[in-house]
């Protein structure tokens, strides 16, 4: 059986987050905290002071720092999972292509983005293992 | 006795239900979409059933990290829609079958499946946008509904064959029910799409038709693959296409197909549906 530290065979589809038991727990203060967002009371209460909100979570200053500035990859990238951090989009009041583009290699505007996926989306080719490849 | 009347897969995008919900159905982004539907909805005008049995996942909405079940049933009277962060959604409540509910958890339960039972249980996008897609706008859902949540998020995942063989005891809970029921049975998620990462936006409509052409003429194959063959495919939420499954399971052996239709772009998803009646 795998152990927190070994890899997953998914390690190896480029470009993908999936949440684990190493990504829980890495992220579980800062996804404990983007769940809370699901309601009115508490999202008043993040838009009044961003940072003293997520002190309460005990999220750590790397994720606060990528959570304030709206770094989304990072925040995957620091245990966030993608529907924990849609949260903070909703809150933000924006369609989620916008989170989709600044996560995107190279990074797309919203029109960008949108404009991918009415040309039919990203092409898997080229995008299904890093060993393939060569950068495994 | 209860009946299952047929099967549907659809994705449950939550821009096709603020679509809706906004009036905005005959835009330009918008059409291609809703007319593709229409024969959908035809056919659920002329097939309602008394209960849908709804398999779909929750988004960190209900669930969270504090406590995960693999498979959840909900046995209320009612379900109301839930804030997942911008709001509920303006959609009726959604009416519940507990005796139809109950009774799949006692028999699912007699064959090893260990179901999680749910009393309240607020549902999001991934139960209610699947409803205005068959129902459109009603004063009230035609239909009760028993939902059946999915871990499709927090790894590990019920395999995709798990999920058939569920199910498969879900169609024999429905046939042994004491009550002249019909009961529609809905797949939900997917098609291929991937939110998160850098690879946002992937898609593949080569993985996805196989997908659909194996739910009449090879189901099994679609019990074979991996999460990692999902995940890879089909993009990390592609991996929501296990709960397909667990509606082809409830269907009979042979089925044919009566609809389906395919589209890109749904918000960054590759949109299926299809229907499937029992031979």
């Amino acid at each position: 059986m795998p152990t927190n530290k070994d890899e997953r065979d998914y390690d190896d589809v480029p470009g993908t987050y999936v949440l684990d038991s190493r990504s829980y727990r890495q992220g579980y203060k800062l996804n404990m905290f983007l769940m809370s967002l699901n309601k009115a009371d508490a999202r008043a209460a993040f838009s009044e002071n961003e940072t003293s909100y997520m002190d309460a979570f005990g999220v750590n200053e790397e994720q606060k720092s990528a959570v304030l500035e709206r770094r989304y990859l990072d925040m995957l990238r620091l245990g966030a999972n993608v529907y924990y951090a849609f949260k903070l989009v909703s809150h933000d009041r924006h369609p989620p292509q916008v989170m989709y583009g600044k996560m995107s290699d190279p990074e797309l505007t919203f029109e960008e983005f949108q404009q991918m996926m009415l040309s039919g989306g990203r092409a898997i080719e080229g995008l299904r293992s890093k060993k393939e490849n060569g950068d495994g | 006795m209860a009946k299952i009347i047929g099967g549907m897969g659809t994705s449950h995008v939550p821009g096709a239900g603020a679509a809706i919900d906004n009036g905005k159905t005959e835009e330009d982004y918008w059409r291609p979409l809703f007319q593709g539907l229409k024969p959908l909805r035809e056919w659920h005008k002329k097939n309602t059933p008394d209960v849908n049995i709804i398999v779909f996942n929750d988004h960190a909405t209900f669930y969270s990290l504090d406590a995960y079940s693999t498979f959840t049933i909900g046995v209320a009277e009612e379900f109301n829609p839930a804030d997942e962060g911008w709001g509920p959604r303006k959609v009726p409540i959604v009416r519940g079958h507990p005796e139809l509910a109950w009774h799949i958890v006692e028999s699912a339960m007699s064959e090893e499946f260990d179901l999680a039972v749910a009393g309240s249980l607020d549902v999001d996008h991934g139960l209610t946008v699947p409803l205005s897609i068959a129902y459109d706008q009603p004063d009230e859902w035609p239909s009760a509904v028993v939902p059946v949540c999915v871990n499709v998020i927090q790894h590990p995942l019920p395999s995709a064959l798990r999920c058939f063989k569920l199910g498969q005891a879900i169609g024999r809970a429905v046939s042994k029910f004491d009550q002249d029921l019909s009961v529609g049975i809905w797949g939900t998620g997917g098609l291929s799409h991937q939110l998160g990462g850098e690879r946002a936006g992937v898609v593949n409509p080569e993985f996805d038709q196989k997908f659909l052409d194996n739910l009449t003429q090879d189901p099994m194959a679609n019990t074979a693959y991996s999460h990692t063959d999902f995940i890879r495919e089909a993009g990390s939420e592609g991996v929501e296409m296990i709960m397909w499954n667990v509606m082809r399971g409830a269907l009979g052996d042979h089925v044919d197909e009566v609809f389906r239709f395919y589209h890109i772009p749904v918000s960054a998803t590759a949109y299926g549906a299809i229907i499937l009646e029992n031979q």
